[in-house]
């Protein structure tokens, strides 16, 4: 068992936890993902390292309770632990393999979407120790979806904080929050966006127009992670790549957008009926013509 | 009784079978055991053992059998063999040991498969376990992969005393017995988890969820954490795809995950929470064990099953039994076929394939006769799942971040069949990780291999 050392709830819906797992805290780095199984009849979740601490050997995730399987790992508490917690998987963010002598010469953006913040932290806050500053856009629906704005704050140079309705900072997406920023006459050479596919699809649409490069953090299914079962395979530039294994990160002015969506959404009926039988037991077996 | 003929084993009717996910055969019972050991002739130059890739004693135990002795029977496999109620089950006996069966020359060969079966699950539902080593010698071993190699050579090597530790990447030992090999022909916790345990009895111990590569590097292994050789059993789990239009739809997905989905995380029982998509009608690329597997479990999830396989009936690389089995169950068998497109609906969705029909021309370097497409022939099949089994190859991940490890063109790892030794001093690997896909006994044979060649590299050390 993998044991929850401290949870805390962020946002409605949107909770931290840091697990104890030496293995993977050991030599884990910015970008990679691990996947945790809560029991022996959850799913697999695919969730990327937002911290880590290697002397404690814990890992800190942060996950939003939208299926069956992320529902129950709500009600786990401190103390409770992870059957499964494996990692770390998928490929280290290249930023940390630059040179950081010319990282603090570029004026580097991070665009981060909702629970998506949570996997920029660790980017920045690597970036930080290391010296390099860098601008943060984040964003969420509203005020009270908002996460990590205080650990965000202390670790880059300028946070700019979106809300869709309004209710706090920007009114507006994290897209136009930069297409304003460039309207103001601020540059940059480099940015990082991770987040609902939707939002990032709209920030590299933007930033092919703007010339900045893009990487992009995909999270589409997946069952194994090692590049067992293809689950996760998406068509960047020509080449079908499996995010397990080629990525999570990739070029986001290559990514299909559109068909990574479609896939993602591939299990939208099978999960609603998984969610509604642990919400109203079992009765939910398809075929009724309701259930999607 | 016919001597020419073998007992007939039991199996759950075609029918009511290709409904549930229970054992489609239910094995012999001790009489009928008896009777069918009866039928060997004990030949003292026996054919069968050379056709066996481990040499088993397979006169020796069916001699045992005979007289009703269950338990010598076992601790004769058992000398060769760590997986005996795996093998009697997946093994291809018809072109091994029971393919030179002087039985079956004028008649049927023995039922030795089904014979290792019987003694194996004798053997569990009587508690009795494999001989654990007298004496540990101190020496660690590190396994990588605890499938049919991984299990074999970690097994071993404990019953020469030594102290082997398995990694397995996934959350549940057994490789390919666990995630893709399905319930109907090798039960989960019934067989592979009593296998498993038996090995564990002889003091291996399994550490899961670390993915070597990732978790930790096999030079952090050998260096940090004192493993003295490590043997490499890391299967071959990359799945191929067509490349042809169409394949990113929903709705089409690799075999590896269809398969993963059902068995490993059980998706097939309602109280498990991952999902699967089986569909109406299903359409499964391949002709080999994987793909028969994928059409089976297809057919108990509900659905129209076809194959479309693009050479003849002849050249199916499946079992006999499996396709015997697939037929029985109303799987549709589309040969000397073979998907071009795929057809998607507005929605992204997979809804059919465009086929194109084949003929057979000359034989390829396979040694089996080529397919050449039939110029015009192509139609539509409908379909609301289309699954690729193609083939597999070895995962990079080790290969790519051990020094020094090397590997051909087709990413297997380069290793001596007689010792299972690799470029690499101290490190060992067999099974598909060398060979790319092939059979859980090969992949076996491949780890007892090793196993010798690790204890006489320690042994010189």
């Amino acid at each position: 068992m993998y044991p929850i050392v401290k949870r805390e709830q962020l946002a409605d819906k949107i909770y931290l936890m840091d697990v104890k797992a030496p293995r993977v805290a050991q030599y884990c780095l910015p970008g990679q993902f691990v996947i945790v199984k809560i029991d022996e009849v959850g799913e697999r979740i695919p969730l990327t390292i937002c911290d880590y601490n290697r002397e404690e050997g814990t890992i800190t995730i942060v996950f939003q309770a939208v299926g069956a399987s992320t529902q129950r790992m709500v009600d786990l508490q401190v103390g409770d632990g992870f059957q499964d917690f494996v990692g770390p998987l998928g490929c280290e963010s290249d930023l940390v393999h630059e040179d950081i002598e010319e990282l603090k010469q570029k004026k580097i953006l991070f665009v981060a979407g909702g629970v998506g913040t949570a996997p920029v932290y660790p980017q920045v806050k690597w970036l930080h120790e290391q010296g390099v500053e860098c601008d943060v856009i984040m964003g969420a629906r509203n005020k009270e979806l908002l996460i990590l704005e205080d650990e965000m704050r202390a670790v880059c140079k300028n946070l700019y904080v979106t809300t869709d309705d309004g209710s706090y900072g920007f009114k507006g997406t994290g897209t136009a929050q930069l297409q304003a920023l460039w309207d103001e006459g601020v540059r940059y050479d480099h940015c990082v966006a991770i987040g609902p596919m939707i939002m990032m699809k709209f920030v590299c649409k933007l930033t092919k127009e703007l010339g900045i490069p893009t990487i992009v953090s995909m999270n589409p299914i997946m069952v194994d992670g090692t590049g067992m079962c293809g689950a996760c395979r998406l068509v960047v530039g020509d080449q079908v790549k499996f995010a397990c294994v080629d990525g999570p990160e990739f070029d986001g002015h290559l990514v299909d957008f559109d068909q990574a969506m479609r896939r993602q959404a591939q299990y939208k009926t099978e999960e609603g009926r998984a969610i509604l039988a642990l919400e109203e037991g079992d009765t939910h077996h398809g075929g009724c013509g309701h259930c999607h | 009784m016919d001597v020419l003929k073998r007992v007939p084993v039991r199996e759950q009717d075609a029918v009511v079978r290709s409904a549930n996910f229970d054992e489609v055969c239910l094995g012999y019972n001790e009489e009928e055991a008896m009777a069918e050991a009866a039928r060997c002739l004990g030949c003292k130059n026996a054919m069968c053992m050379k056709g066996c890739p481990v040499s088993i004693d397979i006169p020796g135990f069916i001699g045992q059998v005979k007289e009703g002795n269950f338990e010598e029977a076992y601790q004769i496999i058992s000398k060769s063999s760590a997986l005996p109620a795996v093998c009697g089950r997946v093994c291809p006996q018809e072109t091994q040991c029971e393919g030179k069966c002087i039985r079956g020359i004028k008649g049927e060969p023995v039922s030795i498969g089904k014979l290792e079966r019987f003694v194996a699950d004798w053997a569990r539902e009587h508690n009795i376990k494999p001989a654990k080593a007298e004496q540990m010698n101190g020496h660690k071993v590190a396994v990588i992969g605890s499938g049919p190699a991984g299990l074999t050579c970690a097994g071993d090597l404990a019953k020469m005393g030594y102290d082997v530790t398995i990694f397995e990447a996934l959350h549940e030992a057994g490789g390919v017995l666990i995630y893709g090999i399905p319930e109907f022909r090798l039960p989960k916790s019934e067989v592979v988890a009593a296998e498993v345990e038996n090995v564990k009895s002889l003091g291996v111990k399994i550490e899961t969820n670390v993915v070597i590569g990732k978790s930790v590097t096999i030079d952090e292994l050998m260096e940090k954490e004192g493993f003295e050789a490590v043997f490499i059993g890391s299967g071959a789990g990359l799945p191929k795809f067509m490349g042809i239009p169409g394949e990113q739809a929903m709705g089409v997905f690799s075999a590896n995950e269809f398969l993963t989905r059902n068995n490993l995380m059980k998706a097939f029982l309602e109280s498990y929470d991952t999902p699967i998509k089986c569909g109406k009608k299903v359409i499964v690329v391949g002709g080999g064990n994987v793909a028969m597997d994928a059409a089976r479990t297809a057919k108990r999830l509900g659905a129209e099953v076809h194959i479309v396989y693009r050479r003849s009936e002849e050249e199916l690389p499946a079992r006999v039994e499996e396709v015997h089995h697939a037929k029985e169950e109303g799987v549709i068998f589309d040969l000397l076929q073979n998907p071009v497109e795929l057809l998607v609906d507005e929605a992204g969705c997979v809804k059919g394939a465009k086929i194109i029909k084949m003929e057979l021309g000359e034989p390829d370097a396979s040694g089996r006769r080529r397919p050449v497409e039939i110029p015009g022939s192509e139609y539509e099949i409908e379909a609301d799942v289309v699954i690729m089994s193609l083939g597999t190859s070895p995962n990079p991940l080790i290969s790519s971040t051990t020094k020094g490890l090397d590997i051909n063109k087709r990413q297997c790892i380069i290793a001596d069949e007689a010792n299972g030794a690799t470029s690499k001093e101290g490190v060992f690997a067999g099974g598909d990780a060398v060979t790319g896909a092939a059979t859980v006994i090969l992949a076996m044979g491949a780890g007892k291999a090793a196993a010798n060649g690790i204890h006489e590299y320690l042994s010189n050390k």
